[in-house]
């Protein structure tokens, strides 16, 4: 296995995603004010709460698209805030998906899954497009390897990008509000292709609004306010039986 | 009046002024003197061998010249300006800024008679045609960076963002998804530099040119003193309906991609 950092090595024993007292500060403006967080290989945690409560910098953090304040973040037992650790081999391992889809618009699908894998994962051309041709059936858009993502609705656009993510074979995958984007009619299709993805055992960290998904198929719900970890806990409880103030009165504006 | 009576009224005046104008001035200019000074007929057909074939072809020639060397200056410039390290960004800024705010015409009179002056005798490759494309390249490079800046702005962050998280490093993110979606968007604008680059040879008519490395206007203005126009602005002209016949599609193309561009957005 390649060299994530000269000392530290993969931990596969060790929760995927470890996050212990991290603090994200925009100048003067503290959006993280100490998460303790982590995410056990295989699980799916799905993070809600209000907008601006940090939810989506947590997850950016977690493969360093923003960079912390301080605090440490472990990946598989690495910590990605140490400046020697190999930040572009460690992403490679962490599948991100946007609310925004972020597809190249200059290339084809088949391109958009394979550039990745023959630049990072150094795989020959043919192989590439086979692991692609595999990702892009398993969210049911295998027609669609030629077109280019401007012809393609959002919903199949988010499903090219979760192929994309998948074509790296990651060890977890981020997803950053995936739904938020689409039009109603169109996010059933993309929950239906985390759902199965899930069911196949992925680790999986879910920013989300879809609470009928975090209440399915999520093992843990995280509700965040205000910079912090208001609560945690199975999904049918915090769902059901909310035990803090800010919690309830979140969920009771959301359902 | 009503209002529909007034705006009615308003509108007959504008015509009116129009047309006093109009009819005005074709009885004011001398139209047998216009046509003897800037359309004799002779002197299209003695000159147009020299004006299309000699000097044309140099302004065509020069204005390529000067925008290939300009593109790659500003590839550079725009680099450094990305560059990590602060000194870079500081050189390529203060070198944008200087050379935006000099008139051409002073750079161009810098490299063909100042470099000389202080060098002793030393000048880029080419001679006094290569010190005044290098002052052209020197000019286009300064403001084709800040296009091409603008460009690499316009890129949506969410798309070096998506490379990085794919584990692309900065540069193959930089090459293959930010610079060529910069590229596309740039065009039109790169274009519109083109065009002024090309007017912007004319400059160098302050240099002195052999007569087989004239450009239009310097041709233009040895035929207002020499050969069958002698003594008429008739070569003006034909200069003037050259660079048009350049010009024009080239501003059609950029208004035609800023079309295409808006649709497809």
């Amino acid at each position: 296995m390649e060299d994530l950092h000269p000392t530290q090595k993969v931990d596969r024993s060790a929760p995927a995603i470890d996050v212990r007292q991290l603090h994200k500060s925009y100048g003067d403006h503290e959006v993280l004010k100490g998460i303790d967080f982590s995410v056990e290989k295989g699980q799916v945690v799905c993070v809600i709460g209000p907008s601006g409560s940090g939810k989506s910098t947590l997850l950016r953090c977690v493969n360093r698209l923003e960079e912390p304040s301080s605090g440490q973040i472990l990946v598989e037992g690495i910590d990605i805030t140490d400046p020697d650790t190999e930040l572009d081999k460690v992403r490679s391992r962490v599948g991100m998906v946007f609310q925004q889809f972020n597809l190249f618009p200059h290339m084809t699908v088949l391109r958009n899954l394979t550039i990745a894998q023959q630049r990072v994962k150094k795989r020959g051309r043919a192989e590439a497009e086979k692991i692609a041709r595999e990702n892009l059936a398993k969210v049911g858009l295998a027609d669609k390897e030629g077109a280019y993502p401007g012809h393609l609705s959002g919903g199949q656009q988010q499903r090219v990008a979760i192929a994309r993510a998948l074509s790296m074979d990651p060890d977890m995958m981020l997803f950053d509000e995936p739904t938020s984007a689409l039009d109603p009619e169109l996010v059933g299709d993309v929950l239906d292709v985390m759902r199965k993805l899930a069911e196949s055992g992925m680790t999986m960290m879910v920013v989300t609004h879809e609470m009928g998904f975090a209440r399915e198929v999520g093992d843990k719900l995280v509700f965040m306010d205000g910079g912090v970890i208001v609560e945690e806990g199975s999904p049918v409880e915090v769902l059901t039986n909310p035990q803090h103030r800010r919690t309830q009165s979140f969920l009771s504006k959301v359902l | 009046m009503t209002r529909r009576q007034r705006q009615r009224a308003i509108r007959m005046v504008l015509y009116a002024i129009f047309l006093a104008l109009v009819v005005g001035l074709l009885f004011l200019v001398d139209w047998e003197s216009v046509t003897r000074n800037f359309f004799m007929t002779e002197a299209f057909t003695g000159t147009w061998q020299d004006m299309v074939l000699t000097a044309a072809k140099n302004t065509i020639l020069y204005t390529i010249a000067a925008f290939v060397g300009g593109f790659v200056l500003a590839m550079i410039l725009v680099l450094m300006k990305l560059a990590p390290v602060a000194p870079f960004r500081w050189v390529a800024t203060g070198y944008i800024e200087l050379f935006r705010g000099l008139p051409a015409l002073v750079v161009i009179l810098f490299m063909g008679f100042g470099v000389p002056i202080a060098f002793g005798g030393w000048r880029p490759p080419g001679g006094i045609i290569g010190s005044g494309l290098t002052a052209l390249m020197l000019v286009a490079g300064a403001y084709m960076a800040e296009t091409l800046r603008a460009g690499i702005e316009a890129v949506p962050k969410g798309q070096s963002e998506a490379a990085r998280s794919l584990g692309m490093n900065g540069v193959w993110t930089m090459s293959s998804i930010v610079m060529p979606q910069a590229l596309r968007i740039v065009v039109p604008p790169l274009t519109n530099e083109l065009v002024i680059l090309l007017k912007d040879t004319s400059l160098l008519f302050v240099l002195g040119f052999a007569a087989n490395q004239k450009e239009l206007t310097s041709m233009a203005r040895d035929f207002m003193v020499s050969g069958p126009s002698a003594g008429t602005a008739t070569s003006l002209t034909f200069a003037a309906l050259l660079y048009l016949a350049i010009t024009l599609p080239l501003t059609q193309l950029v208004s035609w991609m800023e079309r295409k561009q808006k649709r497809s957005r």
